[in-house]
This record gives structure tokens, sequence and C-alpha cells, in this order.
């Protein structure tokens, strides 16, 4: 059967040509959109998850309530034991302490006087006991001047802030803020290098400090505000994350205020809603590219209709059932969906993958936003994507036919022959 | 008959009014009780917050509404930390670093010590007549006191606080109740005083607690242990020598 319909289609180049091209071409561009969005979803996640919210992070639910505040004041005071048990029981995480604070940067003259200040943020994490954290901010990739800092009371200070403030390498700055109790708390610090980070609120006047200085400046002896897991596959599943997390907080959440709690990535900076909007946006993706597809098919199906008025005509004739001449169309539809949305695939692929290998610049349109994304954006090609594309490739190609395809249904049997003879 | 009538009401709405001080006499009259040539004391601030108390006693001197010299004597993380304000300008001391740092800009609305006071607040210089205009929104009796209850509304733009209503007790010229307000109607601060006790000529409130309505927490106490108002206090101790000293 099948070979009757494909040399029927085969043998009659104005079946398929149209249909082929269209439903290819929409396959085609699918698979391009739907790999450049994820790519760009990915990269999202990656750079939040790096900079701001850890594949999971886990804070004192105190510290949750103004989260955006980050209130390192409400942070976790001497937690390592915990942290020990945490980092056995989720081996699959790369785990890391971090503190954010505000405070002054105060430049002395000669005779100890302010001789300029700067208001800073402070992002304080392991630099000198490993590289996780480094790796995680792109740090060496960053650097503008100076080295990574190696002993303590070295930071780094953002560039822009470090030509402001009118700074040399080696400058000895006073760093003043609060303690997490309240008191004043004061700090001589190294400028070591400089940073750009790429991220405008860092650039504005973020300085990286390790995290011991951190803790012994803020008083907060083994303490930090957040504790950040990475995962090591680097593959965020959010339905996975949320069963963990809700494990983690059934276990360890209590009515404590300083009990800790777990939250996923799309618990974090709107996220979620992020990730709810972009499998929204592929699903209506799919539904329009199948009606304008269906739509666009539809219309070339009647038009084979009309081009194949003759054929029905003498198929109905000669005995044939208009439910069989419709499923032989529709079965033709399957067989020219299914072509065109392989021959679809094969091009979407090949469009793609040269920019998942090499990336789209798009530095220039971040200078300006705060959003936190990598300069260079990738396509990412995966079976979701082209199962994705596939499926409507076909959908179209049968709606249009199942719509084109009930003309034969209005086909009277007695005028057939009054309708030959014209 | 009619004419007496009017003219005995007349003559009891003068003598009311006689017996009532106007707005700008209350303050005058704060002022007056509150304020000094040179004030000398020893306090305890007693912070708490979210998470904790903790008290931080201090050694302060005062030198009319512009000068101001505290010196922290606890806890031990605190001690020696010493705040210098001279006009418009405030300098910190840190004993560790030996470093003196000038707090200037945004630094200025920081919490002092983490309490519900700001730097600013303690800069504020001029007395309340000077900053507000008054008006008298009636009397109530607070905490069992007979008490003026007034709108301060702020005479420039610089002034921190926009506008604040107070509770000032009849008797002893001493606000008992304070509300302050931002530029928006929204309650920034509240301000509680007792333990008013008599100091020489002055009536003098031992016990305030104040409240950041912005934040969490249960407020800090500021108790002031002893005072003494008009001593002789060396010009030094307001100069930022006496910072590393």
């Amino acid at each position: 059967m099948f070979d009757f319909i494909l040399k029927g289609i085969f043998r009659d180049r104005s079946r398929f040509l149209f249909p082929i091209i269209i439903i290819s071409a929409g396959v085609s561009l699918m698979v391009f959109f739907l790999s450049f969005m994820d790519g760009y979803i990915e990269s999202m996640i990656r750079q939040n998850a790096r900079f701001e919210t850890g594949h999971v992070k886990i804070v004192t639910k105190a510290y949750n309530e103004l989260i955006s505040q980050k209130p390192y004041d409400l942070g976790f005071l001497d937690n390592q034991e915990e942290l020990d048990v945490w980092k056995t029981e989720y081996p699959q995480f790369d785990w890391a302490e971090r503190i954010t604070f505000g405070a002054i940067l105060d430049k002395a003259d000669s005779l100890g006087n302010s001789l300029s200040q700067g208001q800073v943020m402070g992002f304080a994490l392991d630099l000198i006991g490993g590289d996780l954290e480094i790796r995680n901010l792109r740090l060496k990739e960053t650097m503008a001047k100076g080295r990574l800092p190696l002993a303590p009371g070295e930071i780094l200070l953002s560039d822009r802030t470090f030509e402001a403030m009118q700074l040399q390498l080696g400058d000895s700055l006073m760093l003043l803020g609060s303690t997490a109790d309240g008191s004043m708390a004061f700090a001589q610090v190294v400028i070591i290098g400089t940073v750009v980070f790429g991220y405008e609120a860092l650039d504005r006047g973020g300085i990286i400090m390790d995290l011991e200085d951190a803790r012994s400046f803020l008083d907060m002896p083994g303490g930090s505000a957040e504790v950040l897991g990475f995962l090591r596959s680097d593959s965020y599943n959010d339905k996975e994350i949320k069963k963990l997390t809700t494990a983690f907080n059934d276990k360890y959440s209590t009515e404590d205020e300083y009990s800790p709690l777990m939250l996923s990535l799309s618990d974090q900076n709107g996220l979620g809603y992020i990730l709810w909007i972009t499998d929204f946006t592929f699903l209506m993706m799919s539904l329009v590219f199948i009606l304008i597809l269906g739509i666009v098919l539809w219309n070339s199906g009647l038009m084979s209709g009309i081009r194949r008025y003759g054929e029905f005509g003498i198929r109905l004739a000669i005995g044939e059932e208009k439910k069989h001449i419709y499923r032989s169309l529709i079965l033709e539809s399957l067989c020219i969906g299914t072509i065109g949305s392989l021959i679809g695939l094969l091009l979407g692929f090949i469009f793609s993958y040269p920019l998942s290998i090499w990336g789209l610049d798009m530095s220039q349109y971040g200078k300006t936003s705060t959003m936190v994304f990598e300069n260079v954006i990738r396509t990412k090609l995966s079976i979701g994507i082209f199962i994705t594309s596939f499926i409507p490739g076909i959908c179209a190609s049968l709606l249009g036919t199942a719509l084109a395809g009930t003309a034969i249904y209005k086909r009277q049997t007695s005028q057939l022959f009054k309708e030959l003879e014209q | 008959m009619k004419k007496l009538l009017i003219l005995i009401l007349a003559a009891f709405a003068l003598a009311v009014q006689a017996q009532n001080p106007t707005p700008q006499q209350i303050l005058r009259a704060i002022d007056q009780n509150l304020t000094s040539t040179t004030v000398k004391s020893t306090s305890r601030m007693v912070i708490n917050s979210r998470r904790s108390t903790r008290t931080v006693a201090s050694i302060n001197y005062s030198r009319g509404n512009t000068d101001f010299y505290t010196e922290y004597t606890s806890p031990p993380r605190d001690k020696g930390t010493k705040m210098l304000k001279q006009g418009n300008s405030l300098w910190i001391y840190d004993p560790n670093t030996q470093r003196t740092v000038q707090i200037s800009g945004n630094m200025l609305r920081q919490s002092v010590m983490g309490s519900d006071l700001s730097y600013e607040d303690f800069m504020e210089e001029s007395s309340l007549l000077e900053q507000y205009t008054a008006a008298l929104e009636g009397d109530l009796t607070y905490e069992g006191r007979d008490c003026w209850k007034l709108l301060l509304t702020a005479k420039s733009n610089r002034i921190s606080y926009p506008s604040k209503r107070i509770y000032v007790d009849k008797a002893r010229n001493v606000p008992l109740y304070e509300e302050w307000f931002a530029r928006s109607g929204r309650l920034l601060k509240t301000i509680k005083a007792s333990n008013v006790t008599r100091i020489g000529s002055r009536w003098y409130p031992r016990r305030v607690v104040f409240k950041d309505e912005l934040k969490q927490g249960r407020g800090t106490e500021y108790i002031v242990d002893s005072i003494e108002f008009d001593v002789p206090i060396p010009a030094s101790i307001f100069s930022r020598t006496q910072l590393g000293n």
C-alpha cells in the first residue's frame, strides 16, 4: 500500500513538491529557533546559577524572608558541621559558601585622612581554598588588571570603581561596614587586581574578597549567608531538583527561623516564571506552527483536489468508497509530512550546528543590561528539539489534508458522469 | 445683657488663650529644657535586633547642637571606637586599624552600631524651633501625663524627617512620644521617652526607646546612666586629634 502511495506521490511532482517545501522550511525554522531559545535559556540558567542562585541554594528561613536584601546578619553562624553532613548526603553537588555585603571603601591620604570613598558591594567567596568559585565567576577570564588574591587581605575590585577612585594596584584601603550583630566593622585590604564582571550591578562597585576575610570582617566565624550547590553534571532538571529540595526541607527545616531552607534555581530571581514562560512559548510556537502550516497545506490540498477532481470522480465511479479515498489522502499526507519533516530536520541541523559550535556574539546587546547572560549565545541541539519540530511538521500536513479532503464527501455519485462529461 | 454676656465670653476665651501656649512657645520650652551649652553623659544602648540583644556603653560629650563626641567603652569588640561630629562632618576612629574614616553621603543613612538610629539622626544640628514649624492638634493623656499633641513640619528640604508628630508633657516640656515621617507620609521611626527625672532645673528622660519602623526587631533602648549639664569640657575633646589618642 505504502509503495503504491509513494509511487503515486513521486510520479506526480505537483503532489509533493509544494507541501514538502513548505513543511521542510517550517520544520527547519522551528529547529533553528527552538535550539537558539534553548541555548539562550540554558546560558541564562548557567550564568544565574554561577553568579547568583546555584542549582540549589541553602539559606536560613529568616534570610529567605528578606533574600532580595541579602541580610547576612540573618545567615548561618558556625554551620560547618551541618555543611559537612549535606556534602556527604548530596554528593552530586559541589558546594560553595558565599556572603554578600555592603561597605564603604575608603582611601586615605598620607596623614590618614579620607581622600576618596566609594560605596561597594562585597562578594565573599572561597578564593584561596580552591578554584570552584574562580571558575564559577570566570574570574581568570574577566580579570582586567593584576592577579587573583593569594593571601588574606587581598581583594579584587571592579575596574570601573578602581578607575573612578584613581587607585593603584597594591593600594591599601580601609573597608568600613557592619558586623553581623551591627557593630562597626573595619578591615584593611589591599587591591591586588581588577575585574570587569560584565554584570552591571557588580561593575558599578563590586569587590571580591576571600570568604575567610569576610568572616573576620563581618564577625561571622564559620558562617555564611548562602550555601550554593552546583550540579556536577551541569544539567538542570527542575522537576528532579524540586523533589530534592522538598525532601531536604522536610528533613532539615524546622520551626526555628534559623534552620536551613533549600531553594531550587527556579525558586529564585523569578527564574521559575522564566522557565514556565519558556515552556509555554515552546508549546505556543508548536501550535502556531501547526495552525499556519495547516492552513497553507489546507489551501494546497484544496488546489490539489481541484486538479485531481477527475481522478477522485473516476475512483468513486469504479466503486471506491469515499472514506477509503479520504484515508488514502491522509496516508499520502503522512508520507509527505514525514519526508518534509525529515528534510526540515536535516536543514535545521545544518543551519543550527555551526552556531552550536561558534555561537553568536551578543555582547553589543548586553552592555546596558542588568540581566545575567553570557556574551556568546550558542544554539543547543537535542533529541527533544528534533521531536518537538518533527511532530508539528507531520501534524500540519495531516491537518491540511484532513480539512481539504472533506470535499470528497460532498461529491454526489449521481452527478459523476455528468461531471466527467464536462 | 446680651452685650455683657458677649464681653464675658470674650474675656473667658482670652483667658483660656493666655493659658494655652502657642505651638512655637511649646517648641521653645522643649529646646530650653533639653539643650544646654555642654553636656557630659554616660549611656548604654540596648540594641534588640531580630537575632540577639546586645548592649553598647559609651561616654558622650556635646557642645551646643553642633559638636558631639562619643567613645565606646564596651563590648570588647567596640571598645575604643570613637565618633566625632563637628558641624556637618562625622568621623569614626577604629582603634584596631588606627584609622579615622569620614562618614558621608549614603553612609549617613546607615545604622549606628546596628541600632535603630542612623548617623543622620546624630547629625541633626539645630533646635526644634529652628528646624520645624508646629501646629497644635489638641491635647491628650499619654502614659498618665497631660500632653500637647503637635504636628511639626520641616522648614527646609534638608531636614531628614519632613514631619513629626510629638506628644509633649505639658508640665515638664519633655516629648514623651514621637512619630517621624518620610516625605511620602510613611512612618519611619517612633520614639518613646520614659523615666523622666529632674536634673537641676530640667526634666530629662533617662530612658528612650527608638524603633525603626522599617526594620524588624524590638527597637533600641537608650539609657542615660549619668548626665551633667553645663559642665566645663576641654575644647580638645572636640578636635580630630582626640580621635587617635
